[in-house]
């Protein structure tokens, strides 16, 4: 393969990846928007909906359509829980606390997980074969365009609930500013629960779609959520096209650095561009300086 | 320093020499001697945590950066130890200053991400830069630590070495909190915007906790590396780091004898419940989110706070310190 193909090649994969980072810092995004907090078990959530579906799909044989479904309420399922339970029963109301619960929730997640689908790595069939399209001479497994389809429909979908809805705009208002929203008679308690629902049901579509392509086991959630992360500090945190963006962009750097630079450190790699952002623009690309008010 | 502290330090350390001699099976050694390294970080993590309201879920990596230094630098190119150690902390200081310049400006939540990133980071480095680090199977023969002539080969020589260090540790950390420094610390985990407006640099003083509570880190790190003589990337994992936070919230975040306490019982915990060991994980989950839940200030305080309770007659000015600044 000559170059410019290779780099096609690598660009292509790195946008499947990035697409469910995309969908992971859009998870991120939801519950920092409603809360202020970072939910570290986002990831969690990715991880549930590959075994999640694996379960209804491989081992119930529910049709897929319904296996998806179920699977999207089940993870929303469980971060409803997150925050009816623990979050809202926390008697300290410290965003650092509140962090440290969701890392205690991610970790109580990880284990349940492993004691009920074991250690060893599950797989599920690819949506439709495994016949390779070849575009402009690189090859795009069909899995590619699921995801990618997929992505693009749950970015729109959510596009239109923020922008036309009722309820979006109070999940909006809500992120603005909590104190207005409460004067302005907006139920904050149901945009937080409904954020949180929101984001485990998007992180659950993530880790459908994915799993055909990486294989999943109770311990991948740590760095998905992670290179979520990333993804949403690069795009601009709290920012819904930044999570796009920044999910795409993470996914072609991390795809061109492994395959040109060294595949040893692909994971390395997306610590270190957060890093860099950290260090060099900390609102990310789309996001705006924080003014710190007093 | 505080009457009852000095008290409760002089009745410590009189309880730390003293249990060598009751205690003929190498094998609990072993467990007190991790304990103590553990002590190191946690003192150090608490200080970070209690006091400047920040949260690292890097410190396994840090202790890791120590300990790899340390290793390498006296194993593959015949560095003497002692200075060794001090210059693993050295660098520990450095890189700890590089991750915290830029988040701590930030909230939070921005030092937790970037240090967890980092702590996966090293650990991933351990692993693949194999020829160096000794990759996965880990990296063995370390030397022994020795004081002049006599080497620190056994549990029991280092168990003094181990327990001087973590008890020295201790009086520093406490001293550290009654001084000018001490006090800005804690006027800043307050309420930082009050601190500033009292003059007090705050961003000078979180950089600088956490570079020092990093280097604790490196100290410990350094010290385990010498007395276990070998490493593998295993043990410096971001579980670990969440170990160590498990320890600082157990004990109490701000309060120093509480980490004592909290590092103690978690290392002493998973030994005592080996039958148990493939629930170390969702134990370990489940005792970080209820005590966050229930008692964000800490279990140690919390058991305090019912035990002074039931003694009505406590003057309230020492029931008062025992809290600790609320976080």
């Amino acid at each position: 393969m000559t170059l410019p193909v290779l780099i096609l090649q690598f660009v292509a994969s790195g946008l499947t990846t990035g697409s469910t980072y995309a969908l992971i810092a859009i998870g991120f995004s939801l519950i920092h928007n409603a809360t202020g907090i970072v939910n570290f078990a986002q990831g969690e959530f990715v991880m549930l909906g590959g075994m999640f579906m694996i379960t209804f799909y491989t081992f119930l044989k529910i049709p897929m359509l319904f296996s998806f479904l179920l699977t999207v309420a089940a993870v929303g399922g469980v971060g409803m829980l997150l925050e009816r339970g623990p979050l809202r029963r926390a008697k300290s109301k410290e965003i650092l606390v509140l962090v440290m619960i969701t890392v205690g929730a991610s970790i109580v997640i990880r284990a349940l997980s492993m004691m009920v689908w074991g250690k060893n790595p599950m797989t599920l069939a690819p949506f439709s074969g495994e016949a390779p399209f070849i575009i402009l001479g690189a090859a795009v497994m069909p899995q590619s365009l699921w995801i990618f389809g997929i992505t693009v429909f749950v970015v729109t979908g959510l596009n239109y609930f923020f922008k036309r809805t009722l309820t979006g705009k109070a999940m909006r208002a809500v992120a603005a500013s909590r104190r207005s929203a409460i004067l302005t008679g907006i139920p904050v308690d149901r945009m937080i629960f409904l954020s949180f629902t929101l984001s485990g049901a998007v992180g659950a579509v993530a880790g459908i779609i994915l799993t055909p392509i990486t294989t999943t086991s109770y311990d991948v959630g740590v760095m998905l959520g992670l290179k979520g992360f990333s993804a949403a500090i690069l795009g601009g945190y709290g920012s819904m096209p930044g999570a796009v963006l920044g999910g795409f962009l993470l996914g072609v750097l991390e795809s061109l650095g492994a395959g040109l630079v060294s595949s040893e450190y692909k994971d390395a790699l997306a610590f270190l561009i957060l890093l860099m952002v950290l260090f060099l623009k900390p609102s990310g690309i789309l996001g705006r300086g924080k003014l710190r008010r007093v | 320093m505080e009457k009852k502290n000095k008290i409760c330090l002089i009745c410590y350390a009189v309880v730390v020499f003293i249990t060598p001699v009751f205690l003929g099976n190498n094998y609990h050694l072993m467990v007190l001697n991790v304990a103590a390294v553990n002590i190191i970080v946690v003192l150090g993590l608490n200080l970070l945590m209690g006091y400047a309201g920040q949260i690292s879920l890097g410190h396994a990596a840090f202790f890791g950066l120590g300990a790899y230094l340390s290793g390498i630098l006296t194993t593959t190119c015949g560095f003497p130890p002692w200075p060794t150690i001090l210059l693993s902390i050295l660098v520990t200081g450095a890189v700890a200053y590089a991750i915290g310049i830029p988040t701590l400006k930030l909230e939070g939540h921005y030092l937790v991400m970037a240090t967890l990133g980092f702590n996966v980071i090293v650990y991933i480095v351990m692993i693949q830069f194999d020829k160096v680090t000794g990759g996965p199977s880990g990296f063995p023969g370390i030397p022994h630590l020795r004081i002049g002539g006599f080497v620190l080969n056994s549990d029991r020589r280092m168990y003094y070495l181990l327990w001087s260090i973590s008890m020295g540790v201790l009086l520093l950390s406490l001293n550290l909190i009654r001084s000018r420094v001490g006090r800005a610390m804690a006027a800043l985990s307050h309420n930082e915007v009050a601190a500033m407006c009292s003059g007090i640099d705050t961003e000078k003083y979180k950089i600088g906790i956490f570079v020092m509570s990093a280097m604790l880190a490196s100290l410990a790190g350094s010290l385990y590396a010498h007395y276990i003589t070998f490493i593998s990337p295993g043990t410096f994992s971001i579980f670990f780091s969440l170990q160590l936070i498990t320890m600082v919230l157990v004990g109490g975040m701000g309060s120093l004898w509480g980490s004592v306490f909290g590092a103690l019982l978690l290392t002493a915990l998973p030994e005592w419940l080996h039958a148990v060991k493939q629930y170390n994980l969702l134990i370990y989950g489940l005792v970080l989110m209820i005590v966050l839940v229930f008692f964000p200030q800490g279990l140690f305080p919390a058991i305090l706070q019912i035990w002074e309770k039931r003694r009505v007659v406590v003057p309230v000015g020492t029931a008062q310190s025992q809290q600790g600044p609320r976080v």
